[in-house]
């Protein structure tokens, strides 16, 4: 612009001449190290365009000279990722589990996979340290709704329980009160014999041998005369004092009335079979492996 | 509008137009609520008929409460400046933006203790974050942008604000939007576009009201006395039209029923996130850049008397600024199923991006030449400079984290929401703090600000407050980055997820704590600002420079 402006006599720059609101601007030129920095971004820009894929063109698109895709670039790093797994799960997946949790050097490898693979995928459920939760059985004893021994527990992990597949286990408790198999006094009395099989105290009055007669005719098909449990339908010991939704009478008589089906889903197609077969090895090297 | 030579007393267009399709719209609205389909619905409809119902029985009241003639467009040559409704943006602003703050607060300690979800639907953490989001961007910042550019407009132009009724339907209708917007985010309407959640009849409202804002600061630079059009009315006005651009681009969407809230969008999967991100990242660039930066263009000069430092750097900067911003959205989705060439435009671009957001920093920062002592005396100018510091930390820290490396690990990490709240606490919040420090004492008519040394205690609380947030972010962040991608020397995963949410633990109750520091500051100047107004010090003269002097 011109010269003729008033001059800024800070700066010793002319404005332009507007002014707004008590507002002048200067008319000092544009930084130089501004218009350097911003053609060096323009010219990294340009050479980027010419390296990778960049512009869109009528059927397809410039792909550079380096010919760059993230789909490549994806599997060149799980390739580098299996490089240095190595044959490590070839020997993992030609082993049977109880070779796997013979041999130290497999259990070991086969604990380091599971430690993260249990805590993204079992730990929501059985908790980081696998102790469970009410309704989640805990995995650290040896009190097995399903069978504590590898070919139970691989069985239970690949088919889930009531998950839907049709090798899941099958099973579940009934809900007598709802259904209208028993009073809700029934229930209150045989929920106080299920108390006193694992020495748990019953409440004054309670008639001890209706509660043993309802419980032969009602519960013990599943739960075995002596409440000792059935692996084969996923039914609990009674007897042991573990249990899966709670002890006081509140809670037996609700699970007696509403019944209990608890979901274990089918990993199978979601965990590839080596990890399945680690995740066995895992569960059952927790502590309570049959 | 020109009824001024006539004794007898008429409607303006604006009331004879307005009136009947307020009450009418009061009716649909009824209509609507007796048809719904779902709750939040008829709660919306029901809300919009009390709303209409009192917009027409406020124009009718206003029509025979007024004189015959309407105010003068300007008294004794000076221009009759229209202040009431930048009083009430002013006002909104302020309990928006503590609104905002403290629902912040309340999900970053959800973050940290969980327990405060609180089990009920209303108050889980899925459904606040939307309503912070709104509340801080859309609400607070959205007001405090209605406000000052309807000011700067004015006074920059020697004109008075186009419209009789237009302005007040502006600033109105938009607070409207909020609170359809915020109340349905608790009641869990919203159609899942991050930035965009409002559902389909709160986008037709608001699309409305942003056609009317556009009118209005277009029909006022028109208006102009000035030749030229000021830099801080450019940006207002990039500002203005590019979001109503977004607007339309990113919410197309069919409504199951014209009675229901629930609507889908007319773009499908990499689309429709395409759009997505092509909004979210405007937004960014012209809401909290272009229209924070005419504030910026306005309330430093201003405050520190003093010339802006260059005319040239203002105008390259920005036509870069506004070309380059609009193709930076790609880098939202890198390494996703969005096709490798978008993603590498979008990644350059911004990179081309870094030098002309510096340009509005250079600006800002250089204006204060020959006026630095200011800052020791001057708290609000203070925190205006130390704005557009975060400003050029930010737009620096953006361009980096767009680079396709640096992104795989900042990516889905808390460094994101770290980099955000530096731009928003430090940029968009010191920037409208200042201009609200600035604003109050001109529209009231007061000497000063109530109290200076509040306003230092606010400086330095709220900075505290965003040094302990941002950091905390950064080596979160970055610490959930590594642990995401640690492979142990077998080759499997060192980490699962819940491990590295345990170990943001310490940091997220760090978060908080910044956050409650930031709230607090905010408060401590809604204080200032109510004590200004009712106890300050009137001025003398009318319509005087407006700049108080430096306590000394």
């Amino acid at each position: 612009m011109t010269d003729h402006h008033e001059i800024d006599h800070v700066s010793g720059r002319s404005t332009t001449g507007h002014e707004w609101d008590g507002i002048k601007e200067l008319n000092t030129p544009l930084p130089r190290w501004w218009v350097l920095t911003f053609y060096a971004t323009i010219l990294w820009a340009v050479g980027y365009w010419v390296v990778y894929p960049a512009w869109p063109l009528v059927s397809g698109y410039t792909t550079g000279i380096l010919h760059y895709t993230n789909r490549a670039a994806v599997a060149k790093d799980l390739a580098e990722l299996e490089a240095i797994r190595g044959d490590k799960m070839k020997v993992l997946a030609g082993a049977s589990l109880a070779d796997i949790e013979n041999d130290p050097n497999l259990l070991s490898l086969a604990r380091a996979r599971g430690k993260t693979v249990f805590a993204d995928n079992c730990a929501p459920c059985h908790g980081t340290g696998a102790a469970g939760a009410k309704g989640y059985p805990n995995l650290n004893d040896d009190d097995w709704l399903w069978g504590g021994t590898l070919e139970q527990i691989s069985q239970t992990i690949q088919f889930g329980a009531r998950s839907g597949n049709p090798k899941a286990h099958e099973g579940q408790m009934l809900a007598f009160g709802r259904d209208g198999i028993l009073k809700p006094e029934q229930i209150v009395t045989v929920a106080n014999y299920v108390r006193s099989l694992s020495g748990l105290s019953t409440e004054p009055g309670y008639n001890a041998a209706e509660g043993k007669k309802i419980f032969a005719e009602n519960c013990a098909a599943c739960h075995g005369n002596e409440g000792k449990g059935n692996q084969e339908v996923g039914a609990p010991n009674l007897t042991d004092k573990i249990w899966l939704y709670g002890s006081d009478e509140a809670t037996i008589v609700e699970t007696i009335t509403n019944g209990r089906a608890g979901v274990m889903p089918a990993w199978t197609g979601r965990l590839d079979p080596v990890t399945i077969k680690i995740m066995t090895v895992y569960v059952h090297s927790l502590g309570g492996g049959k | 509008m020109t009824h001024a030579s006539t004794a007898s007393k008429s409607m303006t267009i604006g009331e004879a137009f307005l009136f009947p399709v307020f009450f009418a719209l009061a009716f649909l609205c009824l209509f609507a609520a007796g048809l719904a389909h779902d709750a939040p619905f008829a709660f919306h409809a029901s809300l919009g008929a009390i709303a209409s119902l009192a917009a027409s029985f406020f124009i009718l009241k206003r029509y025979y409460d007024r004189p015959a003639e309407l105010p003068p467009q300007e008294i004794n040559g000076r221009p009759n400046y229209n202040l009431g409704p930048i009083k009430f943006g002013a006002v909104a602003a302020v309990v928006w933006g503590i609104a905002g703050f403290a629902v912040g607060l309340l999900i970053a300690s959800q973050l940290a203790w969980p327990l405060l979800n609180l089990d009920l639907p209303w108050t889980t953490f899925g459904r606040l974050r939307p309503l912070h989001t709104s509340a801080v961007i859309f609400a607070f910042g959205g007001n405090v942008l209605i406000a000052t550019s309807f000011y700067v407009v004015q006074k920059t132009c020697r004109a008075r604000l186009a419209g009789d009724l237009a302005p007040w339907f502006v600033v109105l209708g938009y607070n409207f939007f909020i609170v359809i917007a915020g109340t349905g985010y608790l009641l869990g309407v919203t159609q899942s576009k991050e930035y965009a959640e409002p559902e389909w009849y709160a986008d037709l409202w608001l699309t409305i009201v942003w056609v009317s804002y556009l009118a209005v600061f277009t029909a006022t630079l028109f208006k102009r006395k000035e030749p030229h059009i000021y830099v801080a009315n450019w940006f207002y006005l990039a500002f203005i039209i590019t979001i109503a651009v977004l607007h339309l681009g990113n919410n197309p969407a069919l409504p199951v029923s014209f009675f229901g809230s629930k609507s889908y969008i007319a773009w499908g999967g990499v689309q429709d996130a395409m759009f997505q991100w092509w909004y979210g990242h405007n937004a960014v660039g012209f809401f909290l850049t272009a229209g924070f930066l005419a504030i910026m263009y306005y309330f430093i000069p201003k405050r520190a008397e003093r010339p802006v430092y260059s005319y040239r750097l203002s105008i390259i900067h920005f036509w870069a600024l506004i070309f380059l911003y609009i193709w930076a959205g790609p880098h939202h989705l890198h390494y996703t199923a969005l096709p490798d060439w978008a993603q590498t435009l979008g990644m350059t671009f911004s990179i081309m991006l870094w030098m002309p957001s510096w340009g509005g920093m250079i600006n800002g920062l250089m204006t204060l030449s020959g006026a630095w002592d200011k800052l020791r005396t001057d708290p609000v100018l203070r925190m205006l400079v130390v704005s557009v510091a975060f400003y050029g930390m930010s737009t620096f820290e953006g361009p980096m984290m767009s680079i396709k490396v640096v992104n795989s690990l900042s990516h889905y990490t808390d460094w994101t929401i770290g980099h955000v709240h530096s731009g928003a606490l430090g940029w968009v919040g010191f920037v409208s703090f200042g201009a609200l420090y600035c604003l109050v004492p001109w529209l009231w008519g007061r000497k000063g600000l109530y109290s200076l040394k509040l306003v230092n205690w606010h400086f330095w609380i709220a900075t505290i407050g965003i040094v302990l947030y941002i950091s905390a972010m950064w080596v979160s962040g970055i610490l959930q980055g590594l642990m995401w991608r640690a492979y142990t020397s077998l080759g499997f995963l060192e980490y699962s997820f819940i491990e590295s949410v345990e170990a943001m633990h310490p940091f997220y109750i760090i978060r908080a704590a910044g956050g409650a520091l930031f709230l607090i500051g905010a408060l401590i100047m809604a204080f200032n600002l109510w004590m200004t107004v009712n106890a300050g010090e009137a001025e003398q003269t009318t319509q005087a420079t407006g700049l108080l002097q430096p306590a000394e």
